[in-house]
């Protein structure tokens, strides 16, 4: 039996101090009931919320959010894998759906960063990494994959110019849509000289923190067809960790569990990477995405850098990534990017994707929680 | 001697290894090694990753090693901005294993794969004892 994704909805990302987090997630909700052929709330018997808990004041998110959507007494709980705590929900409800205790089940996934300060959230994102060796010496997130940058340019020369070519390739698609955080272009030159993060990272070597919500509405194969002319399939789901010490990781070179959970995804889907025409990366850092390239396979270890430079991730290229803007120019709400990498890749496939659209019939998301911790690669087809 | 006294802010005041931070204090670098299957573990373990063992015995570390990667950290997080931009080394350990640590010497002058020392140090003695290793040019203190 098949799943298949039969609806989906993404709000406004961005700083939203105008929203409540279960504001936030109706936005989507809404769309995607809409998008789904107009079904029926009670014709969802499971809501699965991916969000990682501390940004928030409110607890226990998906209690309220239910309760918001006018969703009880359906079933609901949280999943959390960091930064990949959206596409987590999905591979939950994937599970439900796929063991045949489900028949429909809606995915939030939502974040609301912006409550805190910037140094709040560095020092949150710090704590990703392991608190009793490492945060002690004000490790941070982009610290972390600093060393790898540092790391990725010794062994292979890649340059920090190849670096903010992913900031321009990211903004330049970002500028195309409406939903995302940055609508703007910007050059090598300007990403080069903003301001230092943690060497060799700038500013705009980074996502920004971002509030926001997506959803999608994922259903078997018989409700899917029912529901939708054109469902889109999730034909493979690959799931992997890695040592939560980078110390104990055996390189700085590239994340190990995306190499796992991709292989995973291909086996499961009968593809190899050659074959995926549209992909959704994670980019928390321009150096995350030129690793996803050689990880996922788009590209050799270490050809990361060239493959940007010829323009292999552009459309028109060998493989496009992240032309929704990716979570550079989209921003990053954590619990919310994994869901947002699917509706962007269901709009592709669907040819609904507008300016930015690929031909394509095959697509994959590729969510990175904390530091490669956990990884979640999921593909798509039409 | 708690655990909390190890580092410039501590979110771990509790650990089975909280000895570590007492032979610092006195100036050692200590690892920990599996009494069942002698696997050597830095940072130290109280249960052993290869063989799950809870019997340990602490080792003296050089604490010298290769730099295998660095980063320079100018956005600190809350409890760092008074000491920020500050150097972060991972260092290949000779003995075994990796550590993470400031690095001391001057930004230049850092590169991949120079030798450096992990050296025990006291941060500050007032109120509270404050104790790290930092990553100095090998064989000074
Ligand atoms: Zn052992």
């Amino acid at each position: 039996m098949k799943v298949g994704v039969v609806g989906i909805g993404h709000g406004k990302f961005g700083r939203r101090s105008d929203a409540t987090v279960q504001e936030l997630a109706c936005e989507p909700f809404r769309d995607a009931l809409m998008d789904a052929g107009g079904i029926s709330r009670n014709d969802i018997d499971f809501l699965s919320v991916g969000s990682s808990p501390e940004y928030h004041k409110q607890r226990s998110l998906p209690g309220v959010i239910a309760e918001y959507l006018g969703m009880n007494p359906q079933s609901t709980w949280l999943t959390e894998a960091a930064c990949a705590s959206g596409s987590a929900a999905i591979r939950t409800a994937y599970m439900a759906i796929k063991s045949g205790m489900h028949e429909i089940v809606a995915v939030i996934g939502v974040q609301k960063m912006t409550e805190l300060t910037t140094p709040e959230i560095l020092a949150l994102m710090g704590r990703v990494g392991d608190v009793q060796w490492e945060s002690i010496f004000g490790t941070t997130f982009p610290g972390y994959y600093a060393m790898y940058a540092t790391r990725h340019m010794y062994e292979f020369g890649t340059t920090k110019e190849q670096m903010a070519m992913v900031a321009v390739k990211n903004h330049h698609y970002g500028a195309l849509n409406p939903q995302a955080m940055f609508q703007k272009e910007v050059t090598i030159e300007r990403c080069l000289s903003s301001e230092k993060v943690a060497y060799p990272l700038n500013v705009f070597d980074c996502c920004a923190n971002a509030d926001g919500a997506a959803c999608i509405i994922m259903a078997n194969e018989k409700k899917a067809k029912k529901l939708n002319d054109t469902p889109i399939w999730i034909d493979g789901v690959g799931s992997a960790s890695a040592q939560m010490s980078v110390l104990r990781r055996p390189h700085f070179i590239g994340i190990p569990s995306t190499v796992e959970a991709s292989k995973q995804a291909y086996k499961q889907a009968g593809i190899k990477p050659e074959d995926v025409q549209v992909a959704e990366v994670h980019d928390c850092f321009t150096i995350a995405e030129l690793m996803a390239y050689e990880d996922l396979g788009f590209c050799k270890k270490g050809e990361g850098g060239k493959f940007i430079e010829n323009k292999q991730s552009y459309i028109g290229g060998k493989t496009p990534v992240n032309v929704d803007g990716g979570l550079k120019a989209k921003g990053h709400p954590v619990g919310a990017t994994g869901v947002s990498m699917t509706a962007e890749i269901v709009k592709q496939l669907r040819g609904q994707a507008g300016k930015r659209q690929v031909n394509a019939e095959i697509g994959l998301t590729h969510n990175v929680g904390g530091i490669g911790q956990y990884c979640f690669v999921h593909i798509y087809r039409r | 001697m708690p655990f909390h006294y190890f580092g410039k802010v501590s979110f771990v005041p509790y650990t089975k290894v909280a000895e570590f931070a007492d032979y610092l204090k006195n100036g050692k670098l200590m690892g920990t090694r599996c009494k069942n299957c002698r696997e050597i573990s830095f940072p130290p373990r109280a249960d052993c990753l290869s063989c799950l063992s809870d019997e340990f015995e602490w080792f003296e570390c050089s604490g010298k090693g290769r730099l295998h990667t660095y980063t320079i950290i100018f956005a600190a997080p809350t409890g760092f901005d008074d000491i920020a931009p500050y150097s972060l080394g991972v260092l290949d350990l000779d003995d075994g294993g990796r550590l993470l640590g400031w690095i001391n010497i001057p930004e230049e002058e850092i590169t991949i794969g120079m030798r450096l020392q992990a050296v025990p140090k006291i941060f500050e003695e007032v109120p509270e004892i404050k104790l790290y290793y930092s990553l100095e040019k090998a064989n000074t203190t």
